[in-house]
């Protein structure tokens, strides 16, 4: 009795996840409208700072509700989805010229991320903002992708030698390229994780599921199983979570599209095994639900559970996790999210390479590197 | 109730502790500070701003503070936090209130997209707005200054907002920003003007603030209609002349000028091309502000505008 009490108290009972604006908006939009003043005050600081706001506009206004928000709140709602809607459209057309950088290279174009939302107009896309454009292409093209691209305006940003090598020898991508003219930043990847991290999910398999976009012989997008697992990798391993709420929700967004879709959830399950991505996934639908209630069938959370850690290593986690998820906000802060923020960091940076070799990293960054300005 | 109904010890201890939520134009700013220079520049520039009491919605939450370490008794320096978060890198203690006046520049321009956003200054007289683009250094303020001394409305000094629904002007009066040899000049060219306190050796020189005059204050709600655009140039010596420029020209010249412009997509285009339409537009060359009143107080509306 007590040791099945411990067991359920360890693993299955969410903890107690403050009740943030932020996270209450998300989950139910149509309760935005009895909103105080003061409240909204509150929620639209949170929402601006997890680059939300535009979200959150749309979410009203999809529900008919954007009307009933007062008007000096819906003003900041408004002036946000200007700026998504700008987004938006700037993406189709870098996506425009990026075609025609490689249309010569001959190989497809993976979109990543939110480009991929948006071309393959998933909800995710909706009130979504950039910064930049990803790509994934075969190993083997790296070099003649590169090379188009800089013939077309594109340059490397990372100059130093040794920068050089971490991206060419140990990461997954290809230094960010970025326009000469348009400022407009592209990342080149061809694998999900780093070739130093202890995970290898096979970028063959990921390339060879990828489906055409509809209308474009020359882009593809992952594979709805495979679009939440590299959402779920690209979240859970990253170094820098100030974008991580909006990393969720994009999470959350696939999932309820995609759970449409028949065999979806048992897809997802093989594929995890099949890449070896449980434990992102795992975490990836336990965040979801207890942030932001996204539905998920019953057998789903038990076959996820092959990717859970051990119980004591999971209460250490979620209470990192469910401190630096949330916007970098005061109001979302607790005296121990500094501290969460930075763990995480050490946690990203160790699975993304072997110990010796990131003592390596550590001291040519703190003591060789040229300091920036 | 005004800023001016508290006593400056008052307004002092309110802006440490809860911060006072400042009305300007159509924003209301929530603002606390710690640094005596910003809370008297409050107290003698904004003395005609309302204070809002109850809403408890703001559109940005500002703060001037000293930074954590030892620049705060060291080379004293300032923080400009937005919501927590520091936007620009610190400034010397010295330049907190001219750092308070760029910051909330700042919040408007990055923010706000129901208005077509210019960097110009704007006046109004009898219902007729002018709008005057110029890059730094043309003596747009000067202009602006010396106008709003001589009876026309002072909607803006620093940013033409141009509601993308109608096309009208909404006002922001707020202090004016004089640089250099113009701060003497306008106090010359009017006794009675209320000045912050020369800053020296800022990144645009020595500034101070003019205090906007009470009654543009007053009518901060008030929408205008705009007619003329006008691109001022200060040349010292030179006779004032006043020059149509084609629409064609001034558009792209104001395009040039706008914040937010090609952020607009269309709707930029459109109220771009509403504004031009209203306008008469002109190359403006002065160097005696006496000239340049006598000018822009013979300026007509285009026959059709109103």
């Amino acid at each position: 009795m007590v040791k099945r009490f411990i067991t359920l108290y360890l693993t299955d009972i969410p903890n107690v996840i403050p009740n943030y604006l932020i996270l209450q908006a998300l989950r139910e939009p149509e309760a935005l409208i009895s909103l105080s003043l003061p409240d909204w005050d509150l929620l639209i600081r949170q929402a601006r700072r997890a680059n939300l706001l535009a979200r959150i506009c749309i979410l009203l206004d999809e529900r008919g509700l954007l009307e009933q928000v007062p008007p000096k709140p819906r003003e900041h709602l408004e002036w946000s989805r200007v700026i998504s809607e700008r987004h938006v459209q700037a993406v189709h057309w870098e996506i425009t010229l990026i075609r025609k950088a490689l249309a010569k290279v001959g190989v497809p174009v993976i979109l990543l991320k939110g480009a991929a939302y948006v071309m393959a107009k998933l909800p995710p896309a909706k009130g979504r903002l950039f910064s930049d454009i990803d790509i994934i292409v075969p190993k083997d093209s790296l070099n003649a992708v590169e090379a188009a691209l800089m013939l077309h305006g594109w340059a490397a940003t990372h100059h130093d030698a040794y920068d050089q090598r971490y991206y060419r020898t140990w990461m997954h991508e290809l230094p960010p390229m970025q326009h000469i003219k348009r400022m407009t930043v592209i990342d080149v990847h061809h694998a999900i994780l780093p070739e130093t991290a202890a995970l290898h999910p096979d970028s063959a398999k990921l390339l060879a599921a990828a489906q055409p976009l509809d209308g474009y012989d020359d882009l593809k997008v992952f594979a709805p199983a495979d679009m939440v697992l590299h959402s779920a990798v690209h979240l859970f391993h990253n170094d820098q979570l100030d974008q991580g709420l909006r990393d969720l929700v994009d999470i959350d967004s696939l999932l309820r599209h995609f759970s449409k879709l028949p065999a979806f959830w048992p897809n997802l399950a093989v594929r995890a095994q099949e890449l070896e991505l449980t434990r992102p996934l795992f975490y990836a639908l336990r965040y979801a639900v207890h942030l932001l209630n996204t539905p998920i069938p019953s057998g789903m959370m038990e076959a996820a559970k092959s990717g859970r850690p051990n119980p004591l290593t999971l209460i250490f986690t979620d209470q990192l996790f469910e401190r630096a998820l949330m916007p970098v906000h005061k109001s979302c802060s607790d005296w121990l999210t500094g501290a969460a923020r930075q763990l995480l960091y050490v946690r990203a940076t160790w699975l993304r390479m072997p110990p010796l070799l990131l003592v390596r990293h550590l001291f040519h960054k703190a003591f060789i590197s040229p300091k920036p300005e | 109730m005004n800023v001016s109904a508290l006593t400056p010890s008052e307004l002092k201890l309110r802006l440490k502790k809860t911060g006072i939520y400042l009305q300007t134009g159509s924003f209301i700013t929530h603002l606390k500070t710690t640094i005596p220079s910003v809370a008297k520049g409050i107290g003698l520039l904004y003395a005609d701003y309302p204070l809002v009491e109850q809403d408890g919605f703001a559109d940005f939450h500002i703060s001037l503070v000293h930074p954590r370490n030892l620049r705060r008794w060291f080379k004293p320096q300032v923080l400009f936090l937005f919501d927590g978060n520091t936007i620009f890198k610190p400034l010397p203690l010295d330049q907190a209130f001219p750092m308070l006046e760029w910051g909330l520049n700042w919040c408007v321009s990055n923010h706000v997209n129901h208005c077509l956003m210019i960097h110009a200054a704007v006046v109004e007289k009898g219902g007729y707005a002018a709008i005057m683009p110029a890059p730094p250094g043309s003596g747009k303020s000067t202009l602006c200054a010396a106008l709003v001394n001589r009876g026309w409305r002072l909607l803006s000094d620093e940013l033409a907002l141009v509601r993308v629904v109608d096309g009208k002007l909404i006002p922001l009066p707020r202090p004016v920003s004089l640089k250099n040899e113009s701060i003497e000049i306008i106090r010359r060219y009017e006794q009675n003007a209320i000045f912050s306190r020369k800053v020296a050796d800022t990144i645009k020189g020595t500034v101070a603030h003019m205090k906007a005059p009470a009654d543009s204050i007053a009518r901060a709600t008030e929408v205008a209609q705009v007619a003329w655009v006008i691109f001022p140039k200060y040349q010292a010596g030179a006779t004032t002349c006043l020059e149509t420029l084609p629409q064609s020209r001034a558009f792209m010249r104001v395009a040039d000028n706008s914040f937010n412009y090609s952020l607009l997509g269309l709707n930029g285009f459109k109220t771009m091309a509403s504004l031009i339409d209203a306008s008469l537009c002109y190359d403006f060359t002065y160097s005696k502000l006496d000239d340049a009143i006598e000018i822009f107080g013979a300026l007509k509306p285009q026959p059709s505008s109103k």
